[in-house]
């Protein structure tokens, strides 16, 4: 029987994983995790008392049910989890796994390998106790921590509201909620955002709940920088009067929403376009997930969606595999689910404006930000670089000449605003500054884990 | 490491085997199931002093993705602090050790 | 259509085509470069960044000699360093056979001027604690140096620019032909230049040019496939290398360790692609931690290749066209062009200035294809 893979057992790979076995069908599900959910459904890590239901809030049914799902399915598929997919080579996936590399051969590749924060460099971003904003929901769901006693949630995000409520919650305080984009686009942004009307609800839900708890919520501010010997001990921002704000905080919170993490999609031969709502270059796929003969991408892995995409579009793409193998599928069903999808996404490209990426500010960062934190590549470093004669003016001859993306990341932190900083240095749209070109491995391996390999 | 704060604070309590382990020569206990990050950051508020500048870092994404909390282990190899969990006897270092063993 | 005139047109603007203009700028030549991409983005910048001396082709060594003491005074020539440093070359061998061809190698390096050491295991456990003792014999090279590819032909092509060399990036070439007693290029997007003597420093794609006017070397495409660690303790001061080709490895000063090997990956020049196999890159990693067991935990964060122009007998083609006067040939460095770059780019400036050079360059000469071509031991040994 023909062997289909899955990268990811976040709700797009569960999805598909289930479409699947319905049909008779056992595909592997390679984790990297140690336990299946994504990052957004996540469980808290083993003996942690957790009052999961409570966190979760309006997504507990969701998050209770994708986990039950999961566990319906788990004897009837190859799962594994603490796996990387470091490589892909043709058909065949090379694996990492308790420190030993293997092969996989996959005739075909359903990519579902979900998404990270996105983040734009403020002065002092790489003080202990600043975190992003997917990684203060991390420390609370997986490790039951709060980052910090009074922690400061920067960027634009509507999940900055949610982890807020989570952390008042739990006892922690929450100094501010400091959005960079201004009401006026939030408001603009609400025709397209109707499309989930409950999204929409939640949000505001959120937001009065705030304000009720006496949270300093500013919105349209210009980050000056995070203070602090050592660690985290102050916010300093502009707000949207011009007025410079200092708060208190033993943290920072920051994230301007997602992007997804495509290195594997990249390897497996997926064709890239640029985005210009997302401003992000993203996979290609059709309607359905396709990408091209045998590979497949679903989830925040392929676009942004969210959670409710993702198992959608996992969902849809696994019709997909089953059709492009002559197996007849429920066109009703399909369709839904298309559809469903279609929505979705398009709510997101209006959060994209409501919650937007900081372009103009991330072009006026001082020269001695930080640009690349694996490097210590400053945006001064990238400037000076591309205005030298012969100077490099797209990202991949950026990353040669001045090693901003040539650390152990790999690009996946700094990449977007390099993005933002190149282009804006040759005077043209985001895509003109090009896509950093993706290698193997997609996470640093050990040299130990090739021992024991077949010459 | 200042004076007994940690970074994190822990609203939410983990059962099982208490776990030592050694940072920087100095003892901590964690508990069976956290990772090496949260453990240390309940303590202390650094993992690592970075290859070029010697500036503290204390990790950052908390998923796997950025890289920026691999720290130093008395094998001489390095670990990911966010996605590996503390083992019993776990010696972990802030900054690059010499990988040579003693002549 | 714009249309100029130059004393000398080059096509190819990686390492050769910028230490070629430099020199022919500085001696007051108005030069013209074209580059189908930006200077230095193939072999030229992805290539290990090895300036060895020891275990040349023997015919090469006055080039390479004359080419390592302008190595030596980058900074005086072009006002970077481009990370160069004298480290030294460490050449090992696992066994007896291996330590009798290292021998060899060695006794030609002396007899054309370089100070080799040879290391016995003792030594080698002193001198470098964290190399294998599965090390039979070694020889080093003091005067051997690295730099860092990705650097150096922008600074080049910056200094030669300086020195009133034109570059036009993105620009291909489309025609080539003799035009009375001098040359005309065409280029894709409309330009023309009349020049009086050519050079053909192209790289992989420089056979198209040399056919054009009736010659032709059998080059192939391959990349050497590479990967660079996390940044580690530096410990490393030497270039390493093992004479069976499994390592050539290096450290830089942040701690990042470079390994490139053999066998080398296929690479495509017309879709400018040099994949590298998962396979590869695996069993160089076992190479590596068997070489220096101390980096077994080092993590590799990126692998890499790029396009390289090879000859089955492993040696380049440089020197004076056979069928037309006033063109010269520098391609095919079979991954060895790095170190002997500025030094070929000084040769054919003498040979355009002044009809000749001093540095001996007979068995390069692209005449030697017009006869059945030799293939190396080398070639068979490092390809697969």
């Amino acid at each position: 029987m023909t062997r289909i893979v899955i990268v990811g057992a976040g709700p797009a790979g569960i999805a598909a994983a289930e479409v699947l076995c319905a049909q008779g069908y056992r595909p592997v599900l390679i984790d990297e995790g140690h336990r299946a959910g994504g990052q957004g459904y996540r469980q808290p890590s083993a003996g942690l008392t957790l009052d999961m239901r409570r966190l979760m809030g309006g997504e507990a049914g969701k998050y209770e049910a994708i986990h039950a799902r999961f566990d319906l399915i788990e004897d009837k598929i190859d799962y594994r989890p603490r796996t990387l997919v470091w490589a892909i080579d043709g058909a065949a996936l090379h694996l990492l796994s308790d420190g030993r590399v293997d092969v996989l051969e996959a005739d075909t590749l359903l990519l579902a390998t979900g998404a990270m924060d996105r983040v734009a460099p403020v002065p002092g971003w790489t003080l202990p106790g600043v975190l992003t904003l997917g990684g203060a929901q991390v420390a609370l769901k997986d490790q039951g921590c709060l980052i910090g006693q009074r922690v400061a949630f920067l960027g634009s995000s509507p999940l900055m509201l949610l982890a807020a409520r989570q952390y008042r919650e739990m006892g922690g305080e929450v100094a501010v909620v400091a959005d960079t984009t201004p009401l006026g686009a939030k408001a603009a942004a609400l025709p397209p955002m109707l499309r989930a009307p409950r999204t929409l609800l939640r949000g505001l839900i959120y937001m009065a709940s705030a304000l009720q708890a006496g949270t300093p919520l500013l919105h349209g501010v210009t980050p000056l920088a995070v203070e602090g010997d050592g660690h985290v001990e102050e916010l300093r921002l502009r707000d949207s009067s011009g007025r410079e704000r200092r708060f208190a905080c033993d943290a920072v919170a920051l994230g301007h929403g997602l992007k997804p993490e495509t290195q594997l999609a990249d390897l497996a031969g997926a064709s890239f376009a640029y985005d210009v709502d997302f401003r992000l270059f993203l996979p290609r796929t059709d309607g359905f997930g396709r990408s091209r003969p045998g590979l497949y991408l679903a989830g925040d892995g392929a676009t942004i969606g969210g959670a409710d995409a993702a198992e959608a579009s996992g969902a849809l793409a696994a019709h997909a595999i089953l059709t492009d193998l002559g197996v007849t599928q429920d066109v009703g069903a399909v369709r839904r689910a298309a559809r469903k999808v279609a929505r979705l996404r398009s709510f997101q490209r209006g959060l994209a404006r409501a919650f937007a990426w900081p372009v103009a500010q991330i072009r006026a960062q001082p020269d001695d930000t930080i640009l690349c934190r694996c490097e210590n590549v400053t945006i001064g470093a990238v400037r000076t670089a591309m205005a030298q004669t012969l100077g490099p003016v797209e990202v991949n001859r950026v990353k040669a000449m001045t090693r901003c993306g040539m650390g152990r990341c790999q690009g996946r932190v700094c990449g977007p605003a390099l993005q933002e900083i190149v282009a804006g240095m040759t005077g043209d749209e985001g895509r003109s500054a090009g896509r950093l070109r993706g290698q193997a491995p997609v996470k640093p391996i050990p040299l130990t884990a090739a021992e024991g390999t077949a010459s | 490491m200042s004076g007994g704060r940690g970074q994190f604070r822990r609203v939410a309590q983990r059962s099982g085997p208490r776990v030592t382990v050694m940072f920087d020569g100095a003892p901590l206990i964690a508990t069976e199931g956290d990772s090496i990050l949260a453990a240390l950051l309940s303590h202390g508020l650094l993992l690592r002093r970075h290859e070029f500048g010697a500036e503290p870092r204390a990790g950052f994404c908390l998923m796997g993705a950025c890289q920026d909390c691999w720290i130093w282990s008395g094998h001489g190899g390095r670990l990911r602090a966010c996605t590996t969990p503390v083992t019993d006897g776990m010696a972990l270092f802030a900054q690059p050790r010499p990988v040579l063993p003693p002549a | 259509m714009t249309v100029a005139t130059a004393d000398v047109g080059i096509i190819g603007g990686g390492l050769i085509g910028a230490w070629t203009a430099l020199f022919l700028a500085r001696r007051g030549q108005s030069v013209v470069v074209f580059e189908k991409g930006v200077v230095g983005a193939q072999s030229s910048g992805t290539n290990f960044g090895n300036l060895r001396l020891q275990g040349r082709f023997p015919a090469q060594y006055p080039l390479s000699m004359r080419s390592q003491a302008l190595w030596e005074d980058l900074n005086a020539l072009i006002g970077e360093d481009c990370e160069f440093a004298m480290t030294g070359h460490l050449y090992m061998a696992f066994d007896a056979e291996e330590a009798a061809r290292l021998e060899g190698y060695a006794d030609v390096s002396e007899r054309n001027g370089l100070v080799i050491e040879r290391l016995a295991p003792a030594d080698l456990r002193r001198c470098f604690p964290w190399l294998s003792d599965k090390v039979a014999a070694a020889t080093y090279s003091p005067r051997d140096a690295t730099a860092n590819p990705r650097l150096v032909t922008p600074a080049v092509a910056r200094a030669a620019r300086q020195a009133g060399a034109v570059f036009h990036e993105n620009t291909r070439v489309s025609a080539v032909a003799r035009q009375g007693e001098s040359f005309v290029v065409r280029t894709v997007d409309g330009r023309e230049l009349s020049c009086g003597s050519l050079v053909n420093c192209a790289g992989a794609w420089a056979v198209e040019i040399a056919e054009c006017f009736g010659e032709t070397a059998p080059v192939f495409t391959a990349g050497p496939p590479q990967f660079v660690t996390e940044p580690m303790p530096f410990m490393i001061v030497p270039s390493l290398q093992t004479i069976d080709g499994s390592v050539i490895a290096r450290q830089t000063e942040r701690g990042n360790v470079i390994l490139a090997g053999y066998p080398r990956t296929a690479a495509d020049a017309v879709a400018n692609r040099a994949p590298v196999p998962p396979v590869k890159t695996l069993a160089a990693m076992r190479a590596l931690a068997r070489l220096v067991p101390a980096l077994a935990d080092a993590h590799v964060i990126r692998v890499w290749s790029g396009i390289e122009g090879y000859v089955p007998d492993m040696i380049p083609v440089i020197g004076p066209s056979q069928t037309q006067a006033g063109l010269f040939h520098a391609f095919g460095f079979c991954g060895h062009g790095f170190q002997i770059g500025p030094g070929v780019g000084l040769c054919l400036s003498e040979m355009i200035l002044d009809g000749a050079t001093a540095t001996p360059l007979e068995p390069f000469s692209i005449g030697r294809f017009r006869a059945a071509t030799t293939v190396s031991e080398k070639f068979r040994k490092e390809f697969d």
